[in-house]
């Protein structure tokens, strides 16, 4: 067991070195650096002035220095300097966190909480009017753009209850029910999306358990439906869908970086598009590692889970 | 697929005639069978036709600004209302069919054909070229395919194709993975050793024996990318590094200076996005029925 955690993470440190030069490379495809666009708006640019920026931020020296400067920076735990606010970045980042895990971990409530019961409930009435009902419920969650329901969540709000949500971020501190609802019509906007998910592989996952042997000994016995459908079945059937939760949380990311934007909550994913816009590089390199972390811990963490769930696998070799 | 013998070429085993008229109750058929898909198929030929024929459809210039009639409410001239800049919305949604399905199509074929390939080549030469394609998949699938195209996109600057490779670039590990392991276990069928043994070479094998045993699963990847790959680009449009002025993209048309008038006029927000869920909402259905019929495997399931 120690062994095979301690490959993953080699692998996963190889993985995260690959993907440190995509990202530098890609970044440094981007015409134009920080210094042009400080400069785009002042008009006229001193050579000297500019020189002296560039080699502030150390953007004369050559790609490789650059790269290496930055490994050797993210060894040591020193996530940089955020070139436009001129702030260390982690600094930055810091307080953008609890608002990005939050809506996240919200989300994934509201995903779980609605895609396993209505999955099950599909399965059991498989080609019932039922499950048609909801298989195309689900599919219209996977098909609509989570910014724009959010959009049309918030519209419905001030329609019909002239309810208009709070423009700015409210603090828990300040007034936890605004806050609460401030982040719940978000979660539900990215939660149904990936409730559709969900629920499409507890489906799917469930027949195919539900056809097995054991399962029809159950219903011989004469056990109850509920039983053997909750207890029997979606224990075996549950497994895949414990992927599809883990992968769905490493990548909620991605559908957050609109929805943030959406509902104008100050979190990582908002903030990694204004540093894109800004090539703001150290904020976005940093940001993008981070969020490949996550992904590879998150996957790493299914993969043990697995292990507890089901005594029947077993790690190395 | 699953009636033809193992080897035999798919094209030329049966005359024209017969082939069409094949396709015809093969039609009828999967009709029938998954309605639902019938469904999305039918919305996403509506959508094809009205990218085709955006110009006749049109009712006003898609990009001319009517400063007399901003904001106005949807009515008889203008069917869906019309934008902060006074365009016709309408107008606006079918030439935006053209942006999506362009940019939809284009993109997913190039990420699962790139990926393909790669995944067909490293599945069958397998060994360290194997090992080494697969640590680089990793390494691109290791990321949210929004972020990935969202820094891609931002970094090669606005325009058409730049969109198109930077959506299509998150779909290459994805579409290698399903390709490579379909590939690893038709390497071992007999037919491939058969045709080893009488000396046919390693290229041709790849590419004219395995290749089209791998079409099922290719084909259920395409469909089931295409919504995703729409949805991205309507992302990035909304967040301004998409498909750039004038071209009207639905996306592009929920983004910010939108969002500002929303409580005023609605219709400006509600269509576009409509327009944006129909397409993925048919290219899923469409994607759900093929994966049923093609995939043995997931049959009933």
């Amino acid at each position: 067991m120690k062994t095979y955690i301690a490959e993953r993470l080699g692998i996963g440190l190889v993985t995260l070195l690959g993907m440190s030069v995509v990202i530098f490379v890609l970044l440094r495809l981007a015409p134009g650096n920080i210094v042009d666009i400080l400069f785009s708006t002042g008009g006229y640019v001193n050579p000297s002035e500019r020189l002296a920026i560039e080699r502030e931020l150390g953007l004369d020296k050559p790609l490789w220095a650059q790269y290496l400067d930055w490994l050797r920076q993210m060894a040591v735990g020193n996530l940089g300097k955020s070139y436009r606010y001129d702030l260390p970045a982690w600094e930055i980042i810091k307080p953008l966190i609890p608002v990005t895990l939050e809506l996240a971990v919200l989300s994934l409530v509201i995903a779980v909480l609605l895609g396993v019961p209505m999955g099950v409930i599909s399965a059991v009435r498989q080609d019932t009017r039922l499950d048609y009902a909801l298989r195309v419920f689900s599919l219209a969650g996977l098909s609509m753009p989570s910014f724009w329901l959010g959009m049309v969540i918030i519209l419905g709000l001030v329609a019909w209850f002239g309810w208009i949500p709070p423009v700015t971020y409210v603090r828990p501190g300040e007034n936890l029910g605004l806050h609460l609802v401030q982040f719940l019509l978000p979660a539900l906007a990215v939660g149904y999306r990936s409730s559709a998910l969900i629920m499409r592989f507890t489906r799917s996952s469930l027949l195919e358990v539900l056809r097995e042997d054991y399962v029809r000994t159950a219903w011989a016995k004469g056990q109850t439906g509920r039983v053997v459908i909750w207890h029997h079945a979606l224990k075996n059937a549950i497994l895949p869908v414990v992927t599809v939760i883990g992968i769905e949380f490493a990548f909620l990311i991605g559908g957050l970086v609109v929805t943030e934007q959406v509902f104008n909550l100050p979190g990582l994913a908002r903030f990694l598009v204004q540093a894109i816009l800004w090539r703001d590089y150290p904020i976005v390199q940093n940001l993008v590692m981070i969020t490949a972390v996550v992904v590879i811990l998150s996957n790493l963490i299914v993969d043990m889970l697995y292990g507890v769930l089901d005594p029947r696998v077993r790690y190395g070799n | 697929m699953a009636t033809r013998p193992l080897g035999v070429d798919a094209a030329g085993a049966l005359p024209a005639r017969a082939r069409r008229a094949g396709i015809r109750t093969g039609l009828a058929r999967f009709c029938r069978k998954k309605p639902l898909g019938a469904v999305g198929g039918a919305i996403m030929l509506l959508i094809v036709l009205a990218a085709i024929f955006a110009d006749q459809l049109q009712t006003h210039d898609p990009i001319a600004t009517e400063a007399a009639h901003t904001l106005a409410p949807p009515g008889e001239t203008h069917w869906l209302g019309t934008d902060h800049l006074g365009r016709d919305i309408y107008s606006r949604i079918v030439h935006g069919a053209r942006v999506s399905l362009i940019v939809g199509l284009a993109s997913t074929l190039l990420g699962s054909v790139l990926g393909g390939m790669i995944g067909l080549l490293s599945g069958y030469v397998g060994g360290k070229t194997d090992l080494v394609t697969q640590r680089v998949m990793d390494i691109l699938q290791g990321l949210p395919i929004l972020v990935l195209a969202l820094v891609m996109s931002a970094s090669l600057g606005p325009s058409i194709q730049n969109v198109i490779l930077a959506i299509s670039i998150p779909i290459v590990p994805r579409a290698g993975r399903v390709i490579r392991s379909s590939v690893l276990s038709i390497r071992e069928m007999q037919y491939v050793e058969a045709a080893r043994a009488i000396g046919i070479r390693h290229l041709r094998i790849a590419f004219r024996h395995i290749l089209p045993n791998t079409m099922g699963p290719f084909i259920v990847l395409g469909t089931a990318q295409l919504g995703g790959a729409i949805l991205v680009e309507a992302a990035l449009s909304f967040l301004g590094v998409g498909v750039p002025e004038p071209y009207p993209s639905w996306g592009r048309m929920l983004s910010v200076s939108a969002a500002e008038y929303a409580q005023k006029a609605p219709w400006l927000v509600l269509f576009p996005g409509v327009a944006i869920s129909l397409a993925v909402f048919g290219s899923n259905l469409l994607g759900d029925a093929l994966r049923d019929t093609l995939d043995p495997r997931l049959r009933g399931a």
